[in-house]
């Protein structure tokens, strides 16, 4: 505990801005000239080398090719979720799912057991080592993109990802709204405008007004499963059934063949963007497939994917109260944006040229960069008014969920509701917490259950309590209560029905350092040797001198004992002991070094006298 | 009334919504969260409580209807859903007609019914702005009770015409 009041105390320090992507990650930070990338991208990949340390980012995805039950990518898709709500991505993506997997996923990677939270920290101490690199100092806290569209479960877990990478999340920032504020900077004053973020996992569509300084969010939408990622799993599939009929067999249950053909089919489709047509190819085990791929078929395919993002769009300008013809700007984000027929549907339905003028990589780790200048305080003008994208509920009789706070209401936004008992005497009170637009409880979100307990025993209807539900400027949920009779505060204790409960976060923290301390101790291990080694080459040397023919007998004797037994420790695990020798070999060699000085002073001498 | 407060105003059921909107902006500035992000605990609590209060009411009081509602309900009248079954008596015909179009989806006559509906939601609204300007006038429950029978008119005919775009979107 006391090591994190350590860490995060004390004088105000950088706050960096990262965007924790599915496909890419980024970190970035604000100074006076303005936002700027620190570091290079990092794909968002974890992979465990075979001596069980980690490897993220370019190495993981390397891993990725060869041994692909080493490596995770992707695992943004499963933040948040329980093992129920993943059977479509299971088909879709080599995630090894261990068990105890009901209200958080556990995966299995290599001999290790990872949360998706977990994987994200992974992901997200990379960058923090890369900001800290560049900015010279340490980094402890960031303000961390998630799309719009997610849910109270998924912004806890990327905030608890934060967590366990040692990184306190001061704001969890929309993705699209960011993307709006790195555009916003020195760009027009007032209108309204669009975002369309099209990723490699999902998709969000933000429509803001932009107000001197102001961004106020007025209506957001997305899927939270549409992107990229689904143009290759199209892709792969066809080429899989291609490939079983040209060879004559089915490589679809071999990873290394799936995982090489994925990266193929990936540059192909990135390709296309720019060229009319390319090929896609796959050598395995000595056989040959290669079909041509022409853009033009390539927009066949994945029409009915690029029109999965037009229903949100309407539903966006519908709920903002606007026509298309009252949308100024708009603004592309996101890699799959750089796809011809995306643009395309965008001007199409927009009636608008959409603004590309930013890296559609970077502009979201930009503008949570700007974010975090903002909450650092080195921002004066820029605020963010956000909302959030999914109406919250409790369950009310006969499993219909009554709607509190609508979506699209501006964040934090708040509402108390009236409790009472049903029975006389009763106790205690159970609320049932939803999140979703429909009216029935089986087709929202389950995101917790609390009990109000030990309320004074009364006849039923007699008790009063006042439930505050509050959502964040995080969007995410936090619950008070009250007796309203006594003005008591009453103990809510939440259960989330998906993620992971503050003491697993905790016992993760708790890992992380202990491996941290374990790199620690074996760094000054292998510091220690590299000193014996140093210091066992220079007697070697002196052995040859013949200041160590001169030394008395026992000097020479006490000296080759405290060589062996430095030679004895070397191995050890224990840097105190190997520098202890060290030392002792250090004392009994003293006199010999002191011998050879003067030898070689006098030699020195002897030399300019001859020159 | 905390939510005019909470934006610098007396309670009024007429607003001028540019300037609601001027004084949500300014506010917001000084009491987002985000202004509070490196503030001790108990500050950012306090920045927490008071921007959502802030939030809560501008979204209330910038539409008519529910900033009407707030005023009801702060002024001690009961405004619970009202049961379909309570036809307001002189919408029985149109109620009726209405029925009839949908059992038989005769679509010129439910067009028919919805260009009614929106005519005479048209006219509650009127009207509720000429109460509105006299409860500003002078506050007087009476007026708030008017009010308050125009709000149950509007929202059973509000509910019909639901029913109404439902079945020309099918
Ligand atoms: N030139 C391109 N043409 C088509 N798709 C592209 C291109 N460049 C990148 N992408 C796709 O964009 C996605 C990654 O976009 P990114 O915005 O980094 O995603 P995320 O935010 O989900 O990490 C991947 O699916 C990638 O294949
Ligand atoms: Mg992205």
């Amino acid at each position: 505990m006391s090591t994190f009041q350590i860490d995060f105390g004390g004088a105000p320090s950088k706050v960096v801005g990262i965007d924790l992507g599915t496909t890419n990650s980024l970190v970035a930070y604000m100074d006076l000239t303005g936002p700027r990338i620190l570091g290079s991208i990092v794909p968002s990949v974890v992979a465990v080398r075979a001596d069980g340390s980690f490897a993220v980012g370019e190495e993981a995805r390397t891993l990725l090719l060869t041994a692909p039950d080493r490596a995770v990518y992707s695992a943004k898709r499963l933040m948040g979720r329980g093992v129920d709500d993943i059977q479509e991505e299971l088909k879709l993506f080599p995630f090894h799912v261990s068990g105890g997997s009901e209200s958080v996923i556990r995966l299995q990677v290599a001999d290790k057991t990872m949360t998706p939270p977990e994987v994200g920290a992974q992901v997200l101490r990379k960058l923090k080592e890369q900001a800290e690199a560049e900015l010279g100092e340490p980094i402890s806290q960031a303000v961390v993109t998630v799309p719009a569209y997610f849910n109270d479960a998924q912004r806890q877990a990327t905030k608890d990802a934060g967590r366990i990478a040692g990184l306190e999340v001061l704001r969890l920032v929309n993705e699209p709204t960011a993307a709006a504020l790195a555009y916003g900077l020195d760009k027009r004053n007032e209108g309204t405008i669009a975002v369309y973020d099209l990723g490699g996992g999902t998709f969000d569509i933000s429509i803001l007004k932009l107000h001197d300084g102001i961004f106020e969010v007025l209506a957001t939408n997305g899927d939270t499963h549409l992107g990229g990622d689904d143009i290759d799993n199209l892709l792969i599939r066809i080429a899989l059934e291609d490939i079983a009929s040209e060879w004559g067999h089915d490589v679809s249950g071999d990873q290394e063949a799936v995982q090489l053909l994925r990266r193929n089919v990936i540059s192909a489709k990135e390709q296309l963007s720019f060229i009319p047509q390319t090929i896609i190819a796959l050598d395995y085990q000595g056989r040959h497939y290669q079909r041509e791929l022409t853009r033009e078929l390539l927009e066949k395919l994945i029409t009915p994917i690029v029109d999965r993002t037009l229903g949100p769009c309407r539903a966006c300008l519908k709920d903002a109260g606007l026509a298309v013809e009252q949308i100024d700007e708009v603004v592309l984000v996101g890699g799959s944006t750089r796809i011809p027929l995306v643009r395309q549907a965008v001007r199409n339905l927009f009636k608008a040229e959409p603004h590309t003028e930013l890296n559609p990589d970077e502009v979201v780790a930009l503008g949570a960069a700007v974010q975090a200048g903002v909450l650092a305080g080195d921002v004066a003008d820029t605020l963010l008014l956000d909302v959030t994208p999914l109406s919250l509920g409790i369950e009310t009789m006969g499993g219909v969920v009554a709607k509190l706070i609508h979506r699209n209401s501006t964040i934090p936004a708040s509402v108390t509701e009236q409790f009472t008992t049903s029975i006389d005497g009763q106790r205690n009170v159970l609320i049932h917490v939803l999140q979703g637009e429909r009216e029935l409880v089986k087709d929202c979100r389950s995101l917790a259950r609390f009990e109000l307990k030990d309320l004074p025993p009364l006849p039923a209807g007699l008790a009063r309590i006042e439930v505050k539900f509050m959502i964040d400027a995080n969007g995410i949920l936090q619950v008070t209560a009250r007796d309203a009779r006594s003005g008591q505060e009453t103990t809510v204790e939440v259960k989330p029905s998906y993620g992971l409960t503050d003491e697993q976060v905790e016992a993760m923290i708790m890992e992380s350092i202990t491996h941290a301390e374990e790199d620690f101790r074996e760094r000054q291990v292998r510091e220690a040797r590299v000193e014996a080694d140093n210091m066992l080459l220079a007697i070697e040397k002196a052995k040859q001198n013949d200041a160590w023919f001169a030394l008395p007998e026992a000097e020479r004797e006490e000296a080759t004992r405290a060589l062996n037994e430095l030679l004895m420790v070397y191995h050890s695990d224990d840097h105190h002991l190997i520098l202890a020798h060290i030392e002792k070999l250090n004392q009994a060699t003293m006199s010999l070094a002191e011998n050879m000085m003067n030898t070689a002073v006098q030699g020195a001498l002897r030399g300019t006298k001859i020159d | 009334m905390q939510y005019f407060e909470v934006l610098g105003l007396a309670p009024r059921l007429t607003l001028d919504l540019k300037d609601l909107e001027k004084r949500f902006y300014a506010k917001s500035r000084e009491l987002h969260p985000d202004r509070f992000a490196r503030a001790p605990q108990a500050e950012q609590q306090r920045a927490l409580e008071l921007s959502s209060l802030l939030n809560d009411a501008y979204r209330t009081l910038r539409e008519p209807v529910a900033r009407a509602e707030y005023v009801l309900k702060n002024s001690g009248f009961d405004i619970g859903e009202q049961r379909s079954k309570d036809v307001p008596a002189e919408l029985l015909e149109e109620v009726f007609e209405l029925n009839m179009a949908l059992e038989e989806a005769d679509r010129p006559q439910i067009e028919a019914a919805g260009v009614r509906f929106e005519k005479l939601r048209a006219e509650i609204d009127q009207e509720l702005a000429t109460r509105f300007g006299q409860w500003d006038h002078a506050a007087e429950s009476g007026t708030l009770a008017q009010i308050r029978g125009l709000l149950n008119r509007r929202r059973y005919i509000e509910n019909l015409l639901r029913d109404v775009n439902v079945h020309l979107s099918n």
